[in-house]
């Protein structure tokens, strides 16, 4: 029980979680089975829009295996259970009832109908095809602006419309900054573009399951959930099961990327069959549903309109969105495109600034976050178009970004939209992406390749960043009618053996916690960090917690557990006065152990917890615990920031996107573990990337998801991506005692908008200032060919609308 | 049907459905759930098991097809207590995060350096191209199974697997 000297905080420790991730001693929730457990699947509707004539389960009920087989008549005859929403973000927002399972109507392609309880999955499955449903079919609602045409069909009839809700906020109003028609009416530029977010899957790569056993005193529930506490409280709340009798586990979670933040009616049907049946049951879904039926991501449509100074000194910015929630508000879904409200003007100071947003129901699976939430939309935007109106300008895409950014010594700085960024350095990580990159010498590479007609050109794309994160100020969510607070749970517990337990709310689905968590708590503490276990997922140990998403886990989660230590160490200094028979004024605590100022009369923390333990010799009034919990709420948010430079041939005769290199240099404050976080920033690349180059998930007319299956939708492989180049800045955040920022959202934030910039600008000679994502070669080689934005999304009608926009691209 | 399959050095005789798929054999019957289902398309390799000595993906092998065969999970790789190198090179690389991929990549890149004893990063890329993860990026995969390659002896991929097991003697199983 030796005191560590050496800062554990910093160092790139190799992580804890990987020992039983490498051998397959796991803990998915698939791996789980209990005695007599019986299996679910579930029937889902063929249609994006019908209703329900009837359904005949007859047949089913005798197939062998079979146990039972529900419908919505079954599981919730009074039609009572809603699915919860935890956003309202205005207070007229259309709060249509979400079933577990659809009883009159199906509102997207995937809603459940019907439900089969089995001996096996092969025969719940096998059933699921002798259950006979009549669809009477209506039409799908599915572009978002035909959506909202007077007489355009309606995903929900009792609504009158298919507006969710309109959000505004005007900088002028909120008496942040002044009035974007004035500015743009007396601007000497003006630019305005449309920008369309396409529909992505979070693909994690672990399908999303649960297993619900109600033989013990406890109803217990495992999922494959990044929200363990919010599942409890909210399935709490939707089934009226009291919250004490309830326990959510997540055990090991294969990714989430904010996919597997909601509630699913997946798991209260399963909560609702298996209390029917009083035996455990497991839904365990397939790829082809997860596509179908998990959340979607992004789905936006941006107009942006941005004006300036003929210097290139930005002067408004207006941003007004059309949302795409799907067929039902998801859990936080409202709120995903308001948190990307706040993000817009960037690292900018922009004097005036308006955005609007509708969010538009449709008859397609509903969207929600997926990693970055808002932020990456917002980010693409601003970056999209401050390249837009540098060529508009004749200035270097950095040149105008250095005009318009915040300078170092102006933080902390209020911005157009009400944050205060605590700290940042643009000017440094900038200055040091450029010379990793070769900036100069890709600059001469490119007027080459451009001068000798060279069919591959080359392109440079930069993209510059910030997020709010850390997801947290209570009171500012509760400001913009999130429907809890953002603060974090952690405890900590001395045992006997000088061992430490630590439990974090920031339940983790695949960050490493554990590792990064006992780097803090060794620090902390001055113990060893193989001494430190860390404890989540589990509402039982780990009972308090608002989990993980908006990379709040080590800004939020990381600070309760420092403040659960300073408590511990609190706790331990009048027992080591006692023992060291001294005032607890001449002790100081260092390393783990506390020393009686200058003499070498010490205790270690770890001996104290066994004599706490052994309580034989405590002071009066003390009582025989070493252990603590603490909760945090932090002030602000925190603003971590980066610069992106992409470098992209494209082949002008095939459409053909390669990525030659790829240079980030990512502020993210105080770094815990080196080797996470550039982990982090990989695969957030990877996504981001994916974004630009490859994914979409795409509905045909009928509104059928036509992307189902890993076939259809491009994950990127590993001979899709290049080597990324990453490298740090480091301004530690002045709003909490670590310094730290959050790292999780950053690569995809920053990636997607600095790939199509370089892209862009690789053929921006022929006369193209845009091209729609995915950038497929199709779309690349029709840009180069047509000099103009591709018309033709693989929407058909639906993306075909969105390519005729403003392609002269000029100012107006 | 009745089949025998020797998995990670036991010999088990079941008998199974003939739809039965190798990993809902391996899994749900044997009990080796560190094999896991990413998708139900065999796009995502997160199944990959190595079948007499060779990589394949368990979703798209019948249990009947592995009649008389030697199959290695993730979970017969280690020995003695000792990580297989690969195992040992993707925590030494930092080449996982939520790890549900791990089992499936860390098998396919035994058979690629069986294949390919030293391979550039073009030739990694390439050979995992059946294998998807969502978290890392693949930087530190690629990154690992070369250093891995550094730390392999010649014939320590899958046919090293065919030798020891053959040395096993049958434990448990039926």
């Amino acid at each position: 029980m030796t005191a560590t000297i050496e800062p554990e905080v910093g160092k790139s420790r190799r992580r804890k979680e990987d020992e039983r991730l490498i051998t397959g001693r796991t803990r998915w929730t698939d791996n789980i089975a209990l005695p007599g457990m019986l299996h679910l699947a579930v029937l889902r509707s063929p249609f994006a829009h019908a209703k329900i004539v009837s359904i005949d389960t007859s047949a089913a009920k005798g197939l062998p295996g079979v146990v039972a087989v529900y419908t919505a008549a079954d599981l919730d005859p009074e039609g009572a259970i809603g699915m919860p929403c935890a956003w309202p973000i205005t207070p007229d927002m259309a709060a249509p009832r979400r079933p577990v399972l659809a009883a009159d109507r199906v509102n997207f392609a995937g809603e459940g109908v019907a439900v089969v309880v089995a001996r096996s999955s092969a025969e719940a499955h096998d059933a699921l095809e002798a259950i006979e449903v009549e669809y009477d079919e209506l039409p799908p609602v599915l572009d978002l602006e035909a959506a909202l045409a007077e007489d355009a069909p309606l995903v929900h009839e009792e609504l009158g419309s298919n507006k969710n809700a309109f959000w505004v906020f005007d900088s002028a109003e909120a008496g942040t900054g002044g009035n974007v028609e004035e500015a743009l009416s007396s601007s000497e530029v003006v630019l305005k573009r449309r920008f369309r977010q396409q529909r992505l899957v979070p693909a994690f790569m672990e399908p999303r399951a649960c297993v619900v056993d109600p033989t013990g005193a406890q109803l217990t529930m495992w999922s494959a959930t990044q929200v363990p506490h919010i599942l409890r409280v909210m399935s709490a709340l939707t089934l009226g099961i009291p919250e004490h009798r309830l326990r959510v586990i997540a055990p090991d979670v294969g990714g989430g990327f904010g996919g597997k933040i909601g509630v699913l009616p997946e798991e209260m049907m399963t909560v609702l069959v298996a209390n029917k049946l009083g035996k455990p049951v497991k839904w365990n879904e397939s790829r082809s549903e997860t596509m179908l039926a998990a959340h979607h991501g992004r789905d936006q449509i941006q107009d942006i309109t941005i004006s300036a100074k003929a210097d290139g000194t930005v002067t408004g910015l207006k941003v007004e969105l059309l949302a795409n929630l799907g067929a039902y508000n998801g859990l936080v879904g409202p709120g995903v495109p308001i948190l990307g409200a706040f993000m817009f003007n960037a690292i900018y100071k922009i004097p005036a600034y308006h955005f609007a947003c509708t969010n538009v129901f449709t008859t397609t699976t509903l969207t929600d976050a997926y990693r970055g939430a808002g932020r990456p939309e917002a980010t693409f935007a601003i970056e999209r178009i401050m390249d837009e109106l540098a060529d508009e300008l004749g200035m270097d895409p950095i040149e105008l970004r250095e005009k318009n950014w915040i300078k170092h010594e102006e933080f902390p700085f209020t911005t157009v939209c009400g944050l205060t960024y605590d700290s940042g350095n643009y000017e440094a990580a900038t200055e040091k992406a450029k010379e990793l990159f070769g900036y100069d010498a890709l600059r001469r590479e490119q007027k080459e390749r451009r001068e000798s007609n060279d069919p591959v050109q080359l392109g440079i794309g930069i993209s510059t960043f910030t997020e709010m994160c850390g997801l947290a100020p209570s009171r500012v969510l509760g400001s913009l009618d999130y429907g809890a607070g953002g603060w974090e749970y952690a405890s900590l517990r001395m045992l006997p053996t000088g061992k430490v337990e630590v439990t974090t709310g920031a339940s983790a689905h695949g960050q490493g916690h554990e590792t990064a968590w006992s780097q803090i708590v060794a620090d902390q503490l001055g113990v060893p960090f193989e001494d430190v276990e860390v404890l989540h997922g589990d509402t039982q140990s780990s009972h308090k917690g608002l989990d993980t998403y908006g990379s709040r886990s080590l800004v939020v989660g990381g600070i309760a557990i420092v403040k659960a230590a300073e408590k511990v160490v609190a706790k331990a200094k009048p027992i080591a006065a006692h023992l060291l028979e001294c005032s607890e004024d001449d002790l100081e605590f260092s390393g783990g152990k506390f020393t009686v100022k200058g003499t070498d009369s010490s205790t270690t923390i770890q001996d104290i917890a066994l004599a706490v333990f052994a309580a034989h010799n405590l002071p009066d009034g003390v009582e025989p615990s070493l252990d603590s919990d603490a909760t945090f709420d932090p002030e602000n948010f925190s603003f971590p920031h980066g610069t992106h430079l992409c470098a992209a041939e494209v082949d002008t005769e095939t459409g053909r996107v390669k990525l030659r290199s790829y240079v980030c240099v990512d502020d993210v404050g105080k770094v815990v573990n080196p080797l996470i976080v550039e982990g982090q920033v990989h695969g957030g690349l990877a996504q981001g990337i994916a974004q630009a180059l490859f994914e979409e998930a795409v509905h045909d007319e009928s509104g059928t998801l036509t992307t189902g299956t890993f076939a259809d939708y491009l994950l990127p492989s590993a001979a899709d991506l290049p080597s990324f180049t990453t490298d740090r800045t480091e301004t530690p955040s002045t709003t909490n005692p670590l310094g730290a920022k959050g790292v999780g959202e950053a690569g995809t934030i920053a990636s997607t908008p600095a790939v199509v910039n370089a892209v862009v600008d690789a053929v921006r000679h022929f006369g193209v200032n845009d091209i729609e994502m995915p950038l497929t070669p199709m779309r690349v080689w029709n840009a180069v060919r047509n000099g103009t934005p591709d018309a033709g999304g693989p929407g058909g009608e639906a993306g075909g609308g969105l390519g005729s926009i403003d392609a002269s691209g000029g100012a107006q | 049907m009745r089949i025998t399959v020797t998995v990670d050095g036991t010999k088990y005789t079941d008998d199974v459905e003939p739809r039965t798929l190798l990993v809902h054999y391996l899994r749900e019957r044997v009990g080796k759930v560190g094999t896991v289902v990413g998708c139900d398309t065999s796009n995502c390799g997160a199944c990959t098991v190595h079948l007499d000595g060779h990589s394949v993906k368990s979703c798209s092998v019948l249990a009947v097809q592995a009649d008389g065969c030697e199959v290695t999970t993730i979970e017969g790789l280690a020995r003695d207590g000792q990580l297989h190198p690969v195992q040992q090179a993707f925590h030494d690389n930092h080449a996982l995060q939520c790890g549900f991929c791990t089992p499936g990549m860390i098998m396919q890149s035994i058979d690629l350096l069986a294949d390919n004893p030293d391979p550039d990063e073009q030739a990694v890329r390439e050979g995992l191209e059946g294998n998807l993860c969502r978290c890392t990026g693949y930087q530190n995969i690629v990154k690992a199974v070369r250093d891995a390659a550094k730390h392999m002896s010649p014939g320590a991929g899958p046919d090293a697997e065919k030798i020891e097991q053959a040395n096993h003697v049958g434990v448990g199983g039926e």
